[in-house]
């Protein structure tokens, strides 16, 4: 592919799961598009399922996802996994929300790469999404 | 020749969804392979239906776009959606944020739903919206459904990647000057009263009748009332954008003979 091609970073945001509020992934989704990035926003309440199929008809590089039921060790991994299974296995996988720190090693040998908790400032998240993605 | 491109057109135009997304991306960003991947795909026999979808900010046009699919579905068509929405012109960046109006149809293997920012081509669609339209055309669609940004004063381009419009208003848009001055009444096949259970919506519907007794165009428009969150007179807009398929389909049959 040219080097001169003009690449503006795709990301998805979603909410897996049958928790409550959005407000913290709107917020994240407000903030990496002030940091100049496309967020394709899902909103909440979707099934693994939903979320990879999305991601693959977006053509993300990234994708962002929010727990905060504790769910997190069942439906980060199963995206992962289908993300793998239908030819997404070069987007990347981010997750926020609340996340103990025991669950860290488990989510990472999943192939989750970013782990960011609550107040995580928003270009920290944006410069690790821009050094991570992959060229496809 | 490249063989990548090649092998992805090809996997396209069999139906392939990633392959499909991944030439999107191409031509969203300018590739110098564009020319290459629309060479490959030009003019194909089976065209499908282009509904456009067009109107003011947040007047409904995604909650539209969703219970339409819902009718095609229904008749076994399959669907393509362009959904646009506008890139930030101070850091580039979007929130595409149509997408979440049309959770139901995410895992329908009949429907392939696609957002786009308009990235720095203001007020219309932009060349990226009309190629990425033949791209789904190809590969294989019924319908291909197309959400325009809100209004802006080049919105007289759907026209061109459309064989039906649909502008979508509310009550509280402003009076008939306001009408006048958007220059939206002459590009619409068929103008929606939306939010038809908020206040005003009568009272916009008699204006907008007024107005298009002076409209330069010649052909029938129809204005309608609905509710789109309601399931209110959406049927009846369904009915009235298949008439309009229809007739294009004799129409085509004509000219073929
Ligand atoms: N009261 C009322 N609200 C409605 C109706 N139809 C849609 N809405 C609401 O209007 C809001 C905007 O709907 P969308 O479908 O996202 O509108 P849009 O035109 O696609 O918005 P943009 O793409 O942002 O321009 C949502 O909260 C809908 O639920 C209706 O008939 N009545
Ligand atoms: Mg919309």
């Amino acid at each position: 592919m040219g080097s001169t091609e003009l690449k503006t970073i795709r990301v998805l945001i979603a909410k897996p799961g049958l928790d409550g509020h959005d407000r913290g992934a709107k917020v994240i989704a407000r903030g990496l598009k002030d940091a100049g990035m496309e967020v394709i926003y899902l909103g909440l309440r979707l099934t693994p399922e939903q979320i990879v199929e999305a991601a693959i008809q977006e053509d993300v590089d990234a994708v962002g996802l929010s727990s905060l039921s504790g769910a997190h060790l069942a439906l980060f991994p199963k995206i992962v996994e289908l993300l793998r299974s239908k030819g997404g296995e070069k987007i990347l996988v981010v997750v926020g929300g609340i996340i103990p720190k025991k669950d860290f090693a488990v989510l990472k040998e999943a192939g989750v790469s970013g782990i960011f908790g609550p107040g995580t400032p928003i270009p920290e998240i944006a410069k690790f999404i821009q050094e991570n993605i992959q060229e496809k | 020749m490249n063989q990548k491109i090649k092998i992805l057109v090809d996997r396209m135009l069999s139906g392939d969804k990633p392959s499909l997304a991944r030439l999107i991306s191409l031509i969203e960003r300018e590739s110098p392979e564009v020319p290459e991947i629309m060479e490959l795909v030009s003019p194909s026999q089976l065209q499908p239906y282009r509904v456009g979808i067009t109107g003011l900010a947040g007047a409904g046009k995604s909650t539209l776009v969703n219970k339409l699919t819902s009718f095609y579905r229904k008749q076994n068509l399959t669907v393509g959606i362009i959904a646009v929405d506008p890139s930030s012109v101070i850091t580039g960046g979007a929130v595409l944020g149509d997408r979440i109006r049309m959770q139901q149809h995410y895992l329908d293997e009949g429907v392939f739903i696609r957002s786009m920012a308009t990235r720095g081509c203001y007020g219309g669609l932009c060349k990226a919206v009309e190629d990425a339209a033949k791209l789904i055309s190809v590969s294989g669609k019924d319908i291909l459904i197309i959400e325009t940004t809100g209004i802006g004063q080049t919105e007289t381009e759907i026209t061109k990647v459309a064989d039906v419009v649909v502008m979508v208003l509310t009550p509280g848009f402003g009076d008939s000057i306001q009408l006048m001055k958007a220059g939206i009444i002459e590009i619409a096949d068929i103008i929606v009263v939306n939010k038809a259970d908020i206040e005003g919506a009568d009272i916009l519907v008699n204006e907008i009748r007024n107005e298009l007794k002076y409209s330069t165009r010649k052909k029938d428009q129809l204005v309608m009332m609905v509710q789109a969150s309601n399931d209110i007179g959406v049927a009846e807009l369904f009915e009235e954008i298949e008439k309009k398929r229809l007739e294009n389909n004799l129409e085509e049959r004509i000219l073929k003979c």
